[in-house]
């Protein structure tokens, strides 16, 4: 979230649209509720569901599953054609007036530099005109045809209302009702909220969803501001401090980057991060990025990360490919080529789509290891269950290895929320029978790991022996011990950057913020973002102090928002380019004739004057991107893509398969139906429900009984269609599987028109499986197709393809 | 506002001073007694309270953990109730159908608590104990990594990967797992990590 939950009682205008806050995320969804009663905020969803947040909407709109960025251009282009646009944001805090090169352009529905055979561009032509001073050409006045502004008009043309309802199956009037209240929001009094989840981020392109609203928030001024952002609900309660820490194949905490393997050395590796303003006197914060560097390797290494040593470069692993996704691992393991693989507190053979390559795959390991609080259908993937698991229990010669661990209740440390606020938790209860922390688990495996090669010696042990450990009890490090290593101290004396005689902090002193993490290996700090939450005045993240100044939601003493406690991204777009708020009743800082205060921590310099910096510090621009450059695989701008699976070909190109860019593996290209299959008419999309998480609450006894068994959703229309009973059995199946489940026919989906024929959607709840308290069932993924994102490479499960029939009662055992 | 004085003994103080004073006024000394001999004692006022957040969705709503027993005095600790912190700004007390039963999770008849062991073929798990399963799971990583670590690619450039051995990572262990875990897997080459926010 570029803001927080509580944030969210100061808008205008909420838009659910990939997400289902009341279901999935009710106590945050009080905000919602709040700014309704209190500010006369309205709610719009649009979803192909009438889900339980529709239910309480002022105006619901259904779409088809995958068409989103249809909608979303659409409504930019209404915005541009009616003047709904916050002009002095847009000149100001955009890339509106930059220009771009000539070369670049769209047709087909494909961007300049398509290369069929590598299924990947040239991105060469997505990027700006540069001056001979080395800064970007612009043209303030907008009417340079080759300005992003222009561009943005052109490439917004085709999607007219009828094109959004012709595609998206969304009435025309609904979509101009839903254009009108949004477009009251570009005043500058007025703002809205975006609030999504996983119905945005599961398809080929989930990337480009969220960049299309973030695009139409721009325009509205609404990034920055109070009841504004982007707000990325998160679905499990510490994947953004995980992915803060960079558990992610090609990350490194803070979100740098591994290293590719055409960066062999340190200087090739920073020669691309220098991150050079392309407007004069920018701020572009990522110069930094050497400070973060350095100081992370020596949280790593040590002493032997040094300066001679280019900081223990050679130590990090170099990547041959963009990363080693969970998807690309589980094609290995299926190619017999992984042959040991560990699930911390994750169950991928229900998580990962195409569950019957994920059981192959399991089968063809050497060694699987589960530490988990819960028996998981992961770590018994080998036994038989019936229709629910049907193996070969004897032909599967995985060795399993079942580590009992602590849950939440048993565990001192910090989770991360979707607002970035870091809260620290204390542990109430004993770890039941012989079931440890997962930090003892993973010290006695690194520790037991370190000794063979002590030991025996072996290949390139160097890292190994080296990694920093200094913990009391090597075996037991303390969750305060590795959140201070990830605040990050002070080796050697560490001096003031502008007065070299000053002492910022002495060694073996924790740091008080990232400003003062150094490049020349007197700082060390595992997590940069984190810098502050852990200084000499104590553990912040602990901090329960609820008062709020001002009534504004930030709770400043509350917890501690990385990054520096900021709690409002982007904050000083809040105010005009003199400084001044542009809504004085949503105030959160001002400039005051000296420096940037104000109820939050500014996200500027504090002396920077008005006019010098450009709000977006982060971008080398200093502005936020309306056209992304080549930073996308697929697009500076977002264009519609049909699903992988899809009941029409795309609109603007009969030949384009889903993203066209999108990483497809051989084995999963022929596992999708065919566009248009009559085999499989139905677009099936999975979803959450509030009784239930994920595949955790089906273990407990309460939440099992008020959701007792696996159901999917279907229409009046497809039931009657098909002779489906009201609860009757039915048999669901894709390309790549079958289920079988209840049928709940409701009128809460509907069939939509789409490019002239009749579609029905099929909803698949997902929190059912063969282990636990609730009845066996199964799950989206047995028939959702393995094929992610372009750019993250998360898993296509919002749109595919299945067809459904009534089928015979289960019988009574 | 926090209140430093802990829940607990507010409800001692109000509980007893309530009883005593309203009594007491009305002159029913022996009454009183009577009346504080068959009260049962209010349930949470023995247990010990920690706070602690929800472990579901990223809302990380607050909560209160009642247990009988103080980890924190080495005690053994059951957990008996838990309930919304209304001292939180974001959840100010309130918790979804999940969060109200989260206590069903912490005691979940499935949940693990022994390690355990499936062999190649077997039908069943067998008990193992930590050290065989840990000594078993450090012996194949020294084994696979020595065997097929990539020190060099093909150019001869130093890569230093471990593709056959990959690590999920969860999406509810604390930063400070997080962090550990990605020190020991980063430091012995693995490439193939990844965690929840992928899915």
């Amino acid at each position: 979230m570029t803001n927080s939950w509580t944030d969210i009682k100061n808008t205008d205008l909420v838009v659910v649209m990939g997400g289902n806050a009341a279901e999935a995320h009710p106590c945050g969804f009080k905000w919602v509720t709040e700014a309704k009663a209190h500010r006369g905020a309205k709610l719009i969803v649009v979803d192909p569901r009438y889900t339980r947040t529709a239910s309480v909407s002022d105006f619901y709109a259904p779409i088809r599953p995958g068409s989103d960025i249809v909608f979303l251009m659409g409504v930019i282009r209404w915005c541009i054609e009616n003047d709904k646009v916050q002009w002095d944001y847009v000149r100001n805090y955009t890339n509106a007036s930059f220009l771009v090169k000539d070369e670049f352009g769209w047709a087909d529905g494909l961007f300049t530099g398509y290369d069929e055979e590598k299924r990947d561009y040239d991105k060469s032509s997505w990027d700006y005109k540069m001056g001979e001073d080395g800064f970007v050409q612009t043209d303030p006045t907008l009417q340079d045809p080759r300005c992003v502004w222009n561009l943005l008009r052109a490439h917004v043309d085709a999607y007219t209302p009828e094109f959004v309802e012709r595609i998206c199956g969304t009435p025309k009037d609904k979509f101009l009702t839903i254009c009108g209240m949004i477009g009251e929001c570009s005043t500058p009094t007025k703002t809205m909220t975006s609030m999504y989840a996983l119905g945005w981020t599961q398809h080929s392109k989930g990337a480009q969803n969220i960049r299309g609203m973030a695009m139409l928030q721009l325009i509205l001024g609404n990034i920055g501001v109070r009841g504004g952002g982007m707000n990325a609900l998160r679905g499990h309660s510490n994947i953004q401090g995980l992915t803060d820490i960079g558990l992610m194949s090609n990350l490194i905490p803070g979100y740098l980057n591994i290293p590719t393997e055409k960066e062999a050395d340190w200087t090739t590796y920073m020669s691309t991060r220098a991150f050079k303003p392309i407007v004069p006197n920018q701020t572009s914060y990522w110069q930094n990025y050497l400070k973060f560097m350095v100081s992370f390797m020596k949280a790593m290494w040590g002493d032997a990360a040094q300066p001679e040593n280019d900081w223990a470069y050679h130590y990090l692993p170099k990547l041959d490919v963009p990363a080693y996704d969970g998807m690309r691992m589980f094609e290995l393991m299926n190619h017999g080529k992984v042959n040991l693989y560990f699930c911390q507190g994750f169950n991928p053979l229900l998580s990962f789509p195409n569950r019957g390559k994920m059981t192959q795959a399991f089968s063809k390991l050497k060694m699987l290891v589960i530490m988990d609080p819960l028996a998981t259908e992961t770590s018994h993937f080998w036994q038989n269950h019936g229709i629910h698991n049907d193996v070969d229990t004897a032909a599967i010669q995985t060795e399993v290895l079942e580590l009992p661990t602590t849950c939440f209740a048993e565990d001192e440390g910090a989770l991360v929320n979707s607002g970035r606020w870091i809260q620290w938790h204390w542990a109430g209860a004993t770890p039941p029978g012989e079931a440890k922390h997962d930090t003892w688990i993973m010290a006695q495996i690194f520790q037991r790991v370190k000794k063979l090669y002590q030991d025996e010696g072996g290949v390139f042990p160097d890292p190994i022996l080296n990694l920093t450990w200094d913990y009391a009890d090597p075996l037991e490090p303390m969750p305060d011990e590795l959140a201070r290593e990830m605040n990050g101290r002070a080796l050697s004396t560490v001096y003031d950057l502008k007065d070299t005689t000053k002492v910022v902090a002495e060694a073996g002193q924790q740091l008080s913020n990232f400003g003062q993490y150094r490049d020349d290996g007197s700082t060390m700090g595992g997590c940069w973002i984190y810098a502050g939450s852990w200084t000499e005045d104590g553990n912040m993240m602990a901090r329960r102090d609820n008062t709020d100044p001002g009534d504004t939601g930030a709770f400043l003493n509350w917890s501690f928002a990385w990054p520096a406690n900021r709690r409002i991204l982007y904050n000083r777009a809040s105010c005009d380019p003199q400084g001044k708020p542009w809504d004085p009743s949503r105030k959160i800082i001002e400039w005051t004739g000296e420096k940037w205060e104000g109820y939050d921590v500014p996200d500027i310099p504090v002396t920077a004057k008005p006019g010098e910096v450009h709000p977006f510090i982060m971008n080398p621009e200093g502005v936020s991107r309306l056209f992304s450059r080549g930073m996308m695989r697929d697009g500076p701008f977002p264009t519609h893509m049909e699903p992988f699976e899809a009941p029409i070909a795309n609109p603007f190109n009969a030949r384009m398969r889903g993203n066209p860019v999108a990483r497809v593996f051989e084995s999963d290209a022929n596992q999708f139906a065919a566009i248009g299959d009559p085999e499989f008419p139905c677009v099936a999309t999975s979803y959450r429900l509030t009784e239930h998480f994920h595949y955790w609450t089906k273990h407990n006894p309460v939440n099992a009984v008020l959701q007792p068994e696996f159901f999917v959703e279907i229409s009046e229309e497809l039931a009657a269609e098909r002779g489906i009973e009201r609860g009757g059995r039915v048999r669901v199946w894709s390309k790549r599987g079958e289920v079988w489940a209840k049928a709940l026919v409701t009128k809460r989906i509907r069939p939509m028109q789409i490019d002239g024929k009749t579609v029905h959607v099929i909803g698949i709840p997902l929190h059912w499986g063969f282990m636990g308290a609730a009845k066996k069932g199964f799950g989206p993924n047995s028939l959702s197709s393995q094929v992610g994102d372009a750019n993250v490479e998360t898993p296509e499960f919002k749109a595919f393809m299945v067809n459904i029939e009534p089928s015979a009662e289960e019988p009574v055992a | 506002m926090n209140i430093d004085l802990s829940r607990r003994g507010f409800f001692k103080l109000a509980g007893a001073g309530v009883a005593a004073t309203s009594l007491g006024a009305m002159g029913f000394g022996e009454a009183e007694a009577a009346e504080r001999a068959h009260v049962r004692a209010f349930k949470l006022a023995t247990t010990t309270e920690t706070r602690n957040t929800c472990p579901y969705c990223s809302v990380a709503c607050g909560i209160i953990m009642y247990s009988k027993g103080d980890v924190k005095a080495g005690e053994t600790a059951e957990l008996i109730h838990i309930e919304g912190d209304a001292d939180h700004p974001t959840n100010r007390g309130t918790l979804c159908p999940k969060g109200a039963a989260l206590k069903d999770f912490v005691h979940a008849p499935t949940r693990l608590t022994k390690p355990r062991h499936r062999a190649a073929g077997a039908s069943e798990f067998q008990d193992i104990t930590w050290d065989e399963a840990l000594d078993k799971i450090a012996r194949a990583m020294k084994d696979d990594r020595d065997a097929n670590f990539i020190q060099t690619n093909e150019a001869g450039v130093p890569v230093n990967r471990w593709t056959t051995t990959g690590f999920l990572a969860a999406s509810a262990t604390t930063n400070e797992t997080a962090w550990l875990t990605y020190k020991t897997v980063r430091s012995m080459g693995i490439v193939g990590f990844d965690n929840q926010a992928r899915v």
